[in-house]
């Protein structure tokens, strides 16, 4: 890996990963990726979070739906763990607490394949700057 | 289109159960099921509005929401695609109307800037933490600013230590900067050990590079190469990540030789904690650090001037440092113009007890508890009655409703008598006792005491010894004097914050709910009927069908009965578990 | 840096920067009660962890109370030392600290020595409003430490002394809350330490927390089996330090006043420990010229420096922490062992006595050879050589127990002939003494010439280090010397990095020496006290007609009866000994406490 040189270098990198980061998120394309995030927090992680992940990944790749399951920190829900947050290409994020693999897959059937929203979302309170 | 219905307890307590039903009934009737999708979602955090409903995609936010006002909804809005101006958010102040949610003042209320990027980062990839302008804080300063320059951004941002103290970062970083010596250390508090605290574990989890990025900024400040960070071992996942976090950073030159080009050295290494509370105070964890026994030593010399290895050292803790990338590339006016006059910025709590959105939030400094508690965590469990609000975790004291409306920030919760501490926050209801809560805390303090002193090594465990005694109903008003003159003196005397706050829980409680005490003392009663040697379960006569499902389960076998007669509990051998009282169908046991 | 001006109960004074309000307040005659402080100002030995609390102040503008021993004066600072805040706190924390001390005051061995017992009569304590659980651990009873830690008040004096002062690093504190003790490592036993006995953790306890093995009643036993001859021997430092048990001034002399004393208690001989020292020059002053002309002739497998090996404290040290240099220091025994491996042979002979019939006490300033007498090597079929060895303080309550007005006594003689000495074995109770004495000795032999001035002023002093170097005759004697454990590390740490250029150094366990030890009359805190005992000891020395060990005509005598000559096969059989490897201790074992609770 190479090194990052100066604060330009830096600079050049930020918008390149900015630009990788945008074009999966704001992709024209209807065949885009999906962005699946998991909430991968030692609260996460507690109630259940990696056989969500797991489930998400090996299900997605199985019924061929073009995604990208990453995991994140803690979204600060840490009632309704374990938490993922559901972005599809152009749409606003949505985010569903208590998920386990059944409502996973409900989530993949559902929302993923189909645009329809399922019970168990949780709207985002917070603001980041 | 979708409707979203809030199925949050605060919201369903206002019938938003029926709501759903008849949404959907109408949906129905319509024949829009094709089109429309009523769901129910967790709480929208403004139950104070309740029942909300939220129509997708055009954000429409309706407020206090009937059951009856279902009809109307699905032909305006669903089917002629007109909103219900009747239902929407009346804006308190200037009185207009909003209909889209995210135009609305309540979504302000929180604002996250340390943990901006949990939840929205890969934290184990560190191109998602620099396309979120990571390391761009640090360019700026290693390649255009002095030392001196940079502290006073610190210094003009006005950011206060976050772990419980509140000492104003800068002027902390200065200070260190102004001290002769040929070594410095930065070092990073990630003690966190207040009960019911994660804010810190969160951050190293979800962003452990903006830590290290406002480390490498604070080395450059103070003229250290040097940073620590002290986290106990039982954080393993946020060790994991931080570990990647640091060998990423090294591997692009963020960390080591000649970072961008500067010719500004800075290496981190990691320091284990066993999990000692009291090592969360800077000069028990550098007493720790060191290998030795983490006991807090006499301030004068402060650690800036004789710190780690007897050098110049300067600790602040993760979340304080989390919010320092933002300050260099927003700008010291833009941070010092969130929150209070004295507190700038935000706090991060952890909202924690009867209420029901647990988790973490982050509010800007002014925010009051009464919007914290009721609108972001969703109001009490169970539609209960608030009682107290704990914050600062063992070192605060309990706050009551009279303080619901007061804005927090460092300052105002030390006037209420409580502190900020780390930014735990405990919700109590009408069952909990407040002797036991004191007790509680004092049960931890006693256990995390490091014994050095005498005022808390034994005072605090007299003190619990006291509360135990009036839980037990048989404390005595001399007792409270004792009490009194006990968390005085354990104030006035301890060598460290530690035992300087650790009779905050009991002397607030007894300020606040002195009837409470009473009732333990005269009446030998437990009002809110948690305390077990004060409580009785009975028969209720009248009302005992003979089922036996109360003597079924009961573990001690202390329920006598025929099958069709009424039950006795024998109260010698009752343990007071309540498996009786659970298993009752006809309102037969009481509970005095 | 200008005078801070401070006022303090109202009256103003001015002090340097730095000092303290406890420094300050003391030079106004205040007196503010402490308990965990201690200053040994001359052996600058500073304890201030500011634990204890009791000497808090109130400080004009300060949120909390001070504490005084820790808090350094400001310009303008106003001090009250006993407003009713003050008072009030210092009478709360000392009443907490009591609810968990046990009230066994009537039967305990530190009553009317104990800090907490006169702290508690000066603040007028007479209820404890707070009682609750008391804290209990195990006792310890090691061979020469009595560690009841139910009587720790956590002062920390004695980690002090072990970690920072002797480094030898078995006690701290361990647990936390309520149960925090001072402790060996995993509550070990002192036993399964790298304990040295030194004892200075017992000499700076301000209570019965840490105490030494108490042998009197063997001790009268043994008097009063009319089978045992019971012999005894009083160390060099017992004689200056004795009397202050009875009164007496710090640095009074009570040689004559102890004999008398020892035969009131009916001891069979009463000997000393001092002729037993002259005995340990001749070896060691022989050992030391003959590894010293080896080495200047050439042997490269004879080591130096040698190092004086009449201190047990320093043994065991040496035998845990450098066990690569066991073949450094001298191979001679201790005085008090040789002296017993004397008296049961050539003494026994004397008066035809079976060694099983004889019952050899010895009067020690330490704690530590209360273990030495154990060591399995001085004894010969189970039989040791010394059989009790009991302290100053143990011998004072002997005293007083047989009824003897010890200050009405008057001065007796020792008997022979293992009473007789010269000035150089006196000299061994202090620092730098015994490598003086062994100075006046080698010098002597060494050069074949009289030596003129006895007094070796360049030897004597209270710096933890000392360095001397010695004209014999042309040849340049290089002489080190130690005392603290913590120093002899810093000269064996150069000897073993071969950086040490010294020929000899003298090494003893103790601050200040054997007149520090761990078994004298308490010092608490105050080490002007030992500065008198050290000037009793040189005027003793100056007192004597005989300076110099081999002229004690009883020593020459046993040489020629008995012994042979210095380091002949009977003096290498009966008066050297050999070190074993102890190295550092780990015990794995499981916990003892959960084993019990099981």
């Amino acid at each position: 890996m190479k090194k990052v040189k100066s604060l330009a270098d830096l600079k050049k990198m930020k918008e390149q990963f900015q630009s990788n980061i945008n074009l999966r998120e704001k992709s024209e394309h209807p065949e885009g990726l999906v962005q699946v995030k998991v909430a991968m927090a030692t609260c996460g992680i507690a109630s259940g979070a990696k056989d969500v992940m797991d489930f998400m990944i090996t299900n997605l790749e199985k019924r061929n739906i073009d995604a990208i399951v990453t995991q994140t920190g803690c979204m600060g829900y840490c009632y309704a763990e374990p938490t993922i947050e559901i972005r599809l290409p152009g749409q606003d994020p949505v985010v569903y607490g208590y998920v386990d693999v059944k409502k996973a897959d409900e989530i993949i059937e559902k929302h993923i394949r189909q645009g329809e929203l399922v019970d168990g979302i949780i709207p985002i309170n917070y603001e980041t700057i | 289109m979708h409707i979203l219905v809030c199925g949050g307890t605060g919201c369903h307590a206002s019938s938003s159960n029926l709501l759903l039903e008849n949404l959907k009934e109408q949906v129905d009737e319509n024949e829009l099921s094709g089109e429309v999708q009523v769901i129910a979602t967790g709480c929208f955090g403004f139950c104070e509005k309740g029942p909300i409903v939220k129509m997708v995609p055009d954000n429409t936010f309706y407020t206090q929401v009937k059951p009856a006002d279902a009809t109307e909804i699905i032909q305006e809005h669903a089917i002629k695609g007109r909103q219900v101006t009747r239902l929407l958010y009346k804006d308190p102040v200037n009185k207009e109307t909003i209909s889209d949610s995210r135009k609305m003042g309540f979504y302000k209320k929180q604002i996250r800037i340390a943990l901006r990027n949990c939840g929205l980062i890969n934290p184990e990839n560190i191109d998602e933490y620099i396309a979120a302008d990571g390391y761009i804080a640090l360019g700026t300063v290693l390649s255009g600013m002095t030392a001196e320059q940079a502290t006073k951004v610190m210094i003009d941002s006005g950011l206060r230590g976050r772990g419980g103290g509140g000492f104003p970062t800068g002027i902390k970083w200065d200070i260190a900067r102004k001290v002769e010596a040929d070594q410095k250390y930065v070092v990073c508090n990630a003690d966190e050990g207040d009960p019911g605290a994660f804010m810190d574990r969160s951050i190293l989890e979800g962003d452990p590079h903006s830590v290290i990025e406002a480390m490498i900024i604070n080395g450059y400040c103070i003229g250290a190469d040097h940073g620590l960070v002290y986290i106990r071992a039982e954080y393993p996942l946020a060790i994991e990540r931080l570990k990647i976090a640091l060998n990423q950073a090294r591997e692009y030159g963020l960390l080591g030789k000649d970072i961008l080009g500067s010719g500004f050295n800075f290496e981190i290494e990691i320091r284990y904690g066993a999990g000692a509370f009291v090592c969360g105070e800077e000069t028990a964890l550098i007493h720790s650090m060191e290998g030795h026994r983490g006991e807090p030593t006499f301030k004068p010399p402060f650690p800036a001037q004789s710190g780690y290895l007897g050098k110049p050292t300067n600790v602040n803790n993760v979340e304080t440092f989390a919010n320092i990338p933002v300050i260099f590339n927003k700008g010291a006016e833009w941070f010092a113009s969130i929150g209070t006059e004295k507190s700038k910025g935000t706090k991060v709590f952890a909202l924690a007890g009867k209420i029901n959105n647990v988790g973490l939030i982050e509010v800007p400094m002014g925010t009051t508890l009464r919007e914290v508690i009721f609108e972001i965590g969703g109001g009490i469990k169970d539609g209960k009655k608030f009682k107290a609000v704990q914050t600062g975790g063992p070192s605060g004291g309990c706050l009551t409703e009279k303080h619901l409306d007061t804005p927090i920030d460092f300052d105002n919760l030390l006037a209420s008598g409580s502190m900020m501490g780390s930014g735990g926050m405990i919700v109590m209801d009408e069952d909990d006792c407040m002797v036991s809560v004191a007790r509680f805390y004092l049960d931890f303090t006693v256990e995390e005491s490091c014994g050095k002193c005498t005022p808390c090594r034994v005072g605090n465990k007299r003190l619990y010894e006291i509360l135990d005694t009036i839980s037990k109903g048989k404390g005595t008003h001399k007792d409270l004097d004792k009490l009194r003159n006990l968390g005085d003196v354990i104030k006035d005397t301890s060598l460290c914050g530690l035992g300087q706050t650790s009779p905050n829980p009991v002397l607030s409680t007894m300020d606040n709910f002195w009837d409470e005490y009473i009732a333990h003392i005269e009446d030998h009663r437990c009002p809110a009927g948690q305390c077990k040697e004060l409580i009785h379960y009975t028969v209720v006569e009248e009302n005992c069908v003979g089922c036996t499902a109360c003597a079924r389960n009961c573990p001690v076998n202390c329920i006598a009965g025929e099958r069709k007669e009424i039950h006795f509990i024998d109260q010698s051998i009752c343990i007071k578990c309540g498996a009786c009282l659970e298993k009752c169908k006809f309102n037969a046991i009481s509970v005095s | 840096m200008g005078k801070l001006k401070v006022k303090i109960d109202n009256k103003l004074i001015e002090v340097e920067q730095g000092t303290t309000i406890l420094e300050a307040a003391k030079k106004l005659s205040v007196e503010i009660p402490t308990l965990c402080y201690m200053n040994l100002g001359d052996m600058n030995i500073e304890h201030k962890p500011g634990g204890c609390r009791i000497c808090v102040v109130e400080v004009e503008g300060r949120r909390n109370l001070a504490p005084s021993c820790a808090t350094d004066c400001h310009d303008g600072m106003e001090v009250k030392t006993h407003s009713i805040r003050v008072l009030n706190a210092r009478r709360t924390v000392l009443e907490l600290m009591l609810s968990d001390h046990p009230f066994d005051c009537l039967i305990c061995a530190k009553s009317g020595n104990c800090d907490l017992q006169s702290t508690a009569i000066k603040l007028g304590i007479r209820e404890i409003q707070y009682q609750g659980e008391k804290s209990t651990y195990k006792p310890d009873l090691s061979p020469a430490i009595l560690r009841d830690m139910d009587k720790c008040i956590m002062c920390r004096r004695c980690e002090k002394m072990c970690n920072e002062v002797q480094t030898v690093g078995v006690l701290s504190g361990i647990y936390r809350g309520f149960e925090a003790v001072v402790a060996p490592a995993f509550e070990r036993d002192l036993d399964h330490s790298e304990c040295t006995y030194c004892g200075q953790c017992v000499a700076v306890c301000p209570t019965a927390a840490l105490t030494e093995v108490d042998h009197t009643n063997q001790v009268l036993r043994a008097l009063a089996d009319p089978s045992k001859t019971v012999v005894v021997q009083t160390a060099p430092a017992v004689r200056a330090a004795l009397g202050e048990e009875f009164g007496m001034e710090p640095g009074t002399l009570v040689t004559g006043k102890m004999v008398a004393a020892l035969r009131q208690l009916e001891f069979d001989y009463v000997f000393d420990t001092d002729f037993a020292a002259d005995l340990t020059i001749m070896e060691e002053g022989a050992e030391i010229l003959g590894r010293l002309n080896r080495h200047l002739s050439g042997d490269k497998s004879v080591k130096l420096p040698i190092l004086t090996s009449c201190c047990p404290g320093w043994v065991s040290f040496f035998e845990h922490h450098f066990t690569d240099l066991l073949d450094v220091p001298s191979t001679a025994r201790s005085p008090q062992q040789m002296f017993g491996a004397i008296a049961k042979t050539y003494f026994a002979d004397k008066i035809q006595k079976n060694r099983k019939d004889i019952v050899v006490v010895s009067i020690m300033p330490c704690v530590a050879k209360k273990y030495e007498c154990t060591r399995e090597e001085f004894s010969v079929d189970g039989n040791p050589d010394v059989d009790f060895s009991i302290s100053t303080r143990e011998l004072a309550n002997l005293i007083k127990r047989a009824n003897i007005d010890f200050n009405k006594l008057p001065d007796e003689e020792f008997d022979a002939p293992m009473g007789e000495s010269t000035g150089a074995g006196v000299i061994f109770g202090t620092t730098g003494g015994v490598i003086e004495a062994a100075t006046r000795s080698a010098y002597e032999m060494h050069t074949g010439k009289t030596l003129e001035k006895v007094d070796f002023d360049q030897l004597r002093g209270w710096e933890g280090i000392r360095q001397a170097t010695v004209d014999f005759d042309g040849f340049q004697l290089k002489i080190g010397i130690a005392h603290g454990l913590g120093n002899a590390r810093k000269l064996l740490d150069d000897v073993r990095s071969g950086k040490s250029e010294f020929h000899a150094i003298e090494i003893m366990a103790c601050p200040g020496g054997c007149i520090g030890g761990g078994g004298q009359p308490l010092h608490h805190g105050n080490s002007a006290i030992l500065k008198a005992r050290q000037k009793a000891i040189y005027r003793e020395d100056a007192n004597k007609p005989l300076r110099k060990s081999h002229e004690n005509p009883s020593i020459i005598k046993l040489y020629e009866e008995f012994l042979g000559k210095p380091l002949g096969e009977k003096a290498h059989k009966l008066l050297h000994t050999k070190y074993f490897r102890r190295g550092n201790i780990i015990c794995i074992e499981p916990d003892v406490r959960e084993a019990e609770s099981i």
